[in-house]
């Protein structure tokens, strides 16, 4: 799609003049969109914060340089929780996810209704972020890493489960036809047809899902949901903006390990 | 076609085995010290985590009656009671969701055309590549709490958020697409003696359009989830309106704002895939 | 022992892709089934195995109607019946041995074959169908790592360790190169004679059906059109199942081919049928 900067290319005109003022018609709208969305969001915001904006932000940096490197210990216990958050999180959320996807998947869902229902929980599950989840798990099961895993398991089903029922519905079918064609069985299909088809896409989400979580268990803690959340947050309270850097710190080091751990992984099963 | 290549040790021995009658799959890893090395590390893990995890079960149990009231609020929603407050924290959020994805789509050109390492000189790649790093690595939520503090209460500070976290989805995405793309049409249009904004005009752009769109629209789904999020810490939008009725066991309004949450996503879902089509 | 009755089968589209075939395969025949593209010929081998449902009509399997029973009476029917495909139809990510082997899901439990606990006289015999076809010594490559001849014998083999009595072929050489195409088919019949299989084989290339089949039915836009043996195959009668074309051979193209001479028709139709010169 040609942006409409070509529009004022004479020679280049690829529309016709009507669709042509569609097209500026729509971006006008698009742009006064955009405006209007603007306009709200300024009548909401008390400017006169903005103009030490920039003397807040030098002395929120200053604050935080040199990290406070004392507290480095005592976060090695969190951070193992918020490892654990994600890991055991996105295991459960995969268990889940994975028997979801069969009854979503178009090609290998034995009912309709199984399959509306299977599509109606993955959505909800995907379209609430796991701090939400957090934030009610806390209230229902009490604070503590254990409403943590149960908040990365609800938002993990949905993701997976999109993910893995696409990738279902995407296989070659002539494998399905030819093993059914044997007489197998219908899990037996599902076990030698499917499964190797999706295998490496099941590996791929999965890697890919916990990379996610490791970084969404970090600020579980905000709500009482276990994990360095919970040592970010106290130091925030406290405004201890030095101590905030440090846990900054090893969340980015957590991150970038992940990272590595899952394109290695991702390398070894492709 | 057959018996092409001199069978080795292994495979004979498995081909004699196989006369016997025995036969199993080769294993995933063939080396057997690290398969036994990844099953131990792999058991060990799982006994690590299972002590570091200590469940209340009597909270549990107290808290089962809850659960069951917040399911059974899902079939009893409430839209009404604090029906003005749902409104403006949803109005505030899908403008925070649509402003901030513009801004974003805008900043992350320049930056994602910056982190291609086929068109752009090495320091402007580290230097692209490092705002990347940055936006990638902190979770919104707490992107917004630095901003809240720089900028006060209120949707700019979500607005900012939201976008500075876009830049850093779009922009590497974006600069991925670019380094896929074809060589032949970059080359051609440079030796016409383009300019290096005519270049990226006419051989890039075309090149990565109709996936950038798909990802603008993707991300403008996840804006709008986020900005559900961080109205908890103060960035404005429908998150506060939603923890607090959280907070105070009030789960039918809780119910009320996930399902307007959901039919919105699943709204955002629909047209997107009709707009991707479109523009395709 | 196969006999299809009255077998009718239209489309959800709407498109009669078979009107009233009956037509019976005896034990151990080798029948070709011949036409032109969308005449309804794999249509119709999808029909005896039910991967496609028939409209109407009776598909009758040493005595037992397939088109009456269900669930497990489907597939104990299904395993006496083996399809090759055009495509090989392998799963490209399990190993040789793997994909053999699952010609006999039907014959073991679902978590015996789950955790590939196959009985050994099932693996023998794999071993020795490998042999047959030659690649025994590929038995742990994957799938994909096979060349298309090498992929469809691993899809014979696989069809063969059902120990089927009636063997469903749809156009075995469509994506072979011509040597290998007559390879295959060799494979095929000699396996189906050494066995006393009956098989129904879709095929194109008809000089290559001739010289290897028992008989040949000609199939035209869902009617049966043709029956008889591969030597009653004349230019008119194929007129009748491909339409009008110029069957001879034009004089400076003929004898390509020295195992042609023992053809029973003049005819070289190693070209795909349908797009010589007109007359
Ligand atoms: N799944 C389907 N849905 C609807 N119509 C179909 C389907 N499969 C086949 N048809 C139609 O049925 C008719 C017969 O198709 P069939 O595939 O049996 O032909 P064929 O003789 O095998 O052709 P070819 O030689 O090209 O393989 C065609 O008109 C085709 O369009
Ligand atoms: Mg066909």
């Amino acid at each position: 799609m040609p942006l409409i900067k070509r529009g004022d290319e004479p020679v280049w005109k690829k529309r016709e003049p009507l669709k042509q003022y569609a097209h500026w018609a729509g971006w006008m709208l698009g742009g006064m969109l955009f405006v209007w969305c603007w306009a709200l969001i300024s009548e909401n915001t008390i400017w006169e914060f903005l103009y030490d904006a920039d003397e807040q932000a030098a002395s929120l940096i200053g604050r935080m340089i040199p990290p406070d490197w004392s507290i480095t210990g005592s976060l090695m216990r969190p951070l193992w929780d918020t490892i654990n958050i994600a890991t055991v999180g996105t295991a459960l959320g995969i268990l889940i996810a994975f028997p979801l996807a069969f009854l979503a998947a178009r090609n290998t869902s034995p009912h309709p209704a199984l399959r509306a229902f299977a599509l109606a929980v993955i959505v909800s599950s995907r379209s609430i972020n796991a701090l939400i989840w957090a934030m009610l798990l806390v209230t229902i099961v009490g604070p503590g890493i254990f409403a943590g895993m149960l908040a990365i398991a609800l938002r993990s089903i949905g993701f997976v489960g999109k993910l893995l029922y696409e990738a279902i519905e995407e296989i070659h079918p002539t494998p399905v036809e030819a093993l059914s064609a044997t007489g197998a069985g219908r899990t037996q299909v599902l076990a030698y047809a499917v499964w190797p088809q999706i295998m490496p896409a099941f590996a791929g989400i999965s890697v890919y899902r916990w990379d996610i979580n490791i970084r969404e268990a970090t600020t579980l803690g905000l709500v009482g949901a276990g994990g360095i959340g919970l040592q970010m947050n106290a130091a925030i309270n406290n405004l201890a903006w030095a101590q905030v850097a440090t846990v900054f710190v090893l969340i980015f080091a957590t991150v970038v390990a992940s990272e590595w751990v899952s394109a290695k992984v991702r390398h070894a099963v492709l | 076609m057959s018996a092409s290549a001199p069978a080795s040790g292994a495979d004979s021995k498995r081909l004699a085995q196989l006369r016997d009658g025995i036969w199993k799959p080769l294993p995933l890893i063939r080396d057997a010290r690290w398969r036994w090395a990844l099953n131990a590390s792999v058991l060990l893990y799982i006994v690590l985590a299972w002590l570091s995890v200590d469940i209340n079960w009597a909270r549990v149990a107290q808290g089962m009656d809850r659960g069951l009231a917040f399911m059974a609020s899902f079939l009893q929603p409430d839209f009404i009671t604090r029906g003005g407050e749902i409104f403006t924290g949803l109005k505030e959020s899908l403008t925070m969701t649509l402003a901030s994805t513009v801004i974003g789509v805008l900043l992350a050109i320049p930056v994602g055309l910056g982190a291609a390492r086929n068109i752009s000189p090495l320091p402007v790649y580290l230097f692209c590549r490092s705002i990347i790093a940055l936006s990638r690595t902190f979770q919104e939520i707490i992107i917004a709490i630095l901003f809240v503090a720089m900028f006060g209460f209120g949707p700019l500070a979500g607005v900012v958020t939201l976008a500075f976290a876009t830049i850093g989805f779009m922009a590497k995405l974006l600069a991925e697409d670019i380094e896929d793309t074809q060589r032949e049409p970059l080359e051609a249009i440079r030796a016409t003696g383009a300019s290096w904004l005519q270049w990226v005009n006419y051989a890039v752009q075309p090149q990565v359009m109709p996936r950038l769109i798909g990802l603008s629209l993707y991300r403008l789904d996840i804006n709008f989830r986020e900005s559900a999020v961080i109205g908890i810490v103060g960035a404005g939008g429908i998150g506060a309106t939603l923890n607090t009725s959280i907070n105070r066991y009030d789960y039918d309004t809780s119910a009320a704002i996930l399902l307007l949450i959901i039919v919105i996503v699943l709204m955002s879902e629909y047209l997107s895939g009709y707009v991707r089509k479109w523009t395709q | 022992m196969l006999t299809l009755t009255g077998l009718s089968k239209r489309y959800d589209t709407g498109d009669l892709a078979l009107s009233d075939i009956t037509l019976e395969v005896p034990a151990g025949q080798v029948m070709a089934l011949i036409g032109p593209s969308g005449a309804g010929k794999s249509t119709l081998i999808r029909c005896v195995n039910r991967l496609v449902e028939p409209s109407a009509g009776s598909v009758v399997l040493d005595g037992l109607d397939i088109t009456k029973v269900r669930g497990g009476k489907l597939r104990q029917a299904r395993r006496q019946i083996g399809m090759i495909f055009q495509n090989y139809a392998l799963v490209e990510r399990l190993s040789v041995m793997e994909n053999v082997l699952s010609g006999r899901l039907a014959y073991v439990g679902f978590w015996r074959s789950f955790f590939r606990q196959f009985p050994s006289p099932d693996i023998k015999q794999a071993l020795n169908l490998l042999e047959r076809v030659g690649l025994e010594t590929m038995f742990d490559k994957r799938g994909d790592a096979l060349s298309g001849g090498q992929k469809q014998r691993v899809g014979i083999a696989r069809a063969l360790m059902q120990n089927p009595k009636l063997l469903l072929v749809d156009e075995p050489t469509a994506s072979l190169d011509p040597k290998t195409s007559r390879q295959i088919m060799r494979l095929i019949c000699e396996l189906c004679r050494e066995q006393q299989l009956a098989a129904v084989i879709n095929i194109h290339d008809v000089v290559l059906a001739q010289q290897f089949v028992d008989r040949v039915v000609g199939l035209r836009a869902g009617r049966l059109v043709f029956d008889g043996p591969p030597s009653a195959l004349t230019p008119e009668t194929l007129t009748d199942i491909y339409g009008e074309e110029d069957w001879s051979v034009p004089e400076n193209e003929g004898e390509n081919d020295s195992e042609n001479t023992n053809a029973a028709v003049p005819l070289d139709l190693a070209k795909p049928i349908g797009q010589g010169g007109h007359p």
